[in-house]
């Protein structure tokens, strides 16, 4: 199995119908051309990868170490850079341009993004523990229980409030329902993780696939 | 919505819908599929609401069948619905004719709006 790899932009979800006519709920993943930044090789730095590049950025916003690096590239500066590693795009150069294209309808992949932030939450919101009695003098109500043994110390690990969300996670096993080269999107089945606008890297599964 | 998502899903719209509202009588011809074949179902009540827009829109229509209240909703641009026959214009005075389910018989009854001809 060859792994493939882009980087897009959260554009929000919609509905799509098969051709039995289910509806089926896809995330659209904006790839405007991602631009190869930097090919790393298992001789010069130890592993293999592919540097992307995507999203513009004006000149005025980089510094000048950036502004070398895409320089190499022949690109403007960009917003989101991020390596994927063991990636099989073929026969790619620094400055290509890579599209939605390397993917197929069908293909399962992985996406990976940062989730909406939540502030500081309790743990019936950030753990989903449940609250106690509200009523009948209870007092009670949605504090986090108790901190385990006395030896002078909390195990790690233990729920306590704190800030949710705004984490990087992965969700696997996505099935890509069109890859559309027109207009340069992913429509991938289900949801991915944070909000509108937000960055992701869309990867081929490491999960076995049928 | 978003301009994207509009462009993405254009081709997937239906051109061949006509207007209708909550409170219109319509019959709806459903593609039921058995076993390998497939038929044509009709499915004939009130429009009961219309929710959503582009091609999450819906709509559900509202019978009484065998004394029993049946509501199905379905997708505005499903290929699966072969056509939708409006046969009469309700005037109401609700975007969401939810008053109905407590109603029944003479007074679940909805004036007739003549809005405009049928075509």
């Amino acid at each position: 199995m060859t792994t493939k790899g882009i980087l897009g932009k959260k554009v929000g979800m919609t509905q799509v119908f098969t051709e039995a006519g289910e509806l089926i709920p896809v995330t659209v993943i904006d790839t405007t051309p991602n631009v190869v930044l930097q090919l790393k090789t298992v001789e010069n730095d130890g592993y293999s990868s592919v540097q992307l590049g995507f999203d513009d950025k004006r000149q005025v916003l980089s510094n000048k170490p950036e502004q070398g690096h895409v320089a190499k590239a022949n690109t403007n500066p960009k917003r989101f850079i991020h390596e994927i590693r063991n990636v099989e795009l073929g026969d790619v150069k620094v400055g290509d341009t890579i599209a939605a294209d390397i993917f197929e309808a069908g293909e399962i992949v992985d996406v990976t993004g940062t989730t909406k932030g939540h502030g500081f939450q309790g743990v019936i919101k950030k753990d989903g523990q449940r609250r106690g009695p509200m009523a009948h003098g209870s007092r009670y109500h949605r504090r986090p229980g108790s901190l385990g043994a006395v030896i002078n110390r909390v195990f790690p690990g233990k729920k306590l409030p704190g800030r949710m969300g705004n984490k990087t996670v992965t969700i696997q096993h996505l099935e890509i329902v069109k890859a559309d080269t027109e207009n340069n999107v992913l429509l991938v089945k289900g949801n991915v993780p944070g909000a509108k606008k937000s960055y992701l890297v869309v990867k081929s599964t490491v999960k076995n696939t049928k | 919505m978003n301009l994207l998502i509009d462009k993405i899903t254009k081709d997937q719209l239906r051109s061949d819908i006509p207007e209708f509202r909550a409170g219109d009588t319509v019959r709806v011809h459903a593609k039921v599929v058995e076993g390998d074949h497939e038929r044509i179902q009709l499915f004939e009540g009130v429009v009961i609401k219309r929710h959503g827009s582009g091609i999450s829109a819906t709509y559900t229509v509202r019978k009484i069948s065998n004394g029993v209240g049946v509501e199905r909703t379905f997708p505005l641009h499903s290929p699966r619905v072969a056509k939708i026959e409006v046969i009469r214009h309700g005037r109401v005075r609700r975007a969401k004719l939810y008053y109905l389910r407590a109603l029944h018989g003479k007074a679940a009854r909805i004036k007739e709006d003549r809005r405009k001809a049928f075509k």
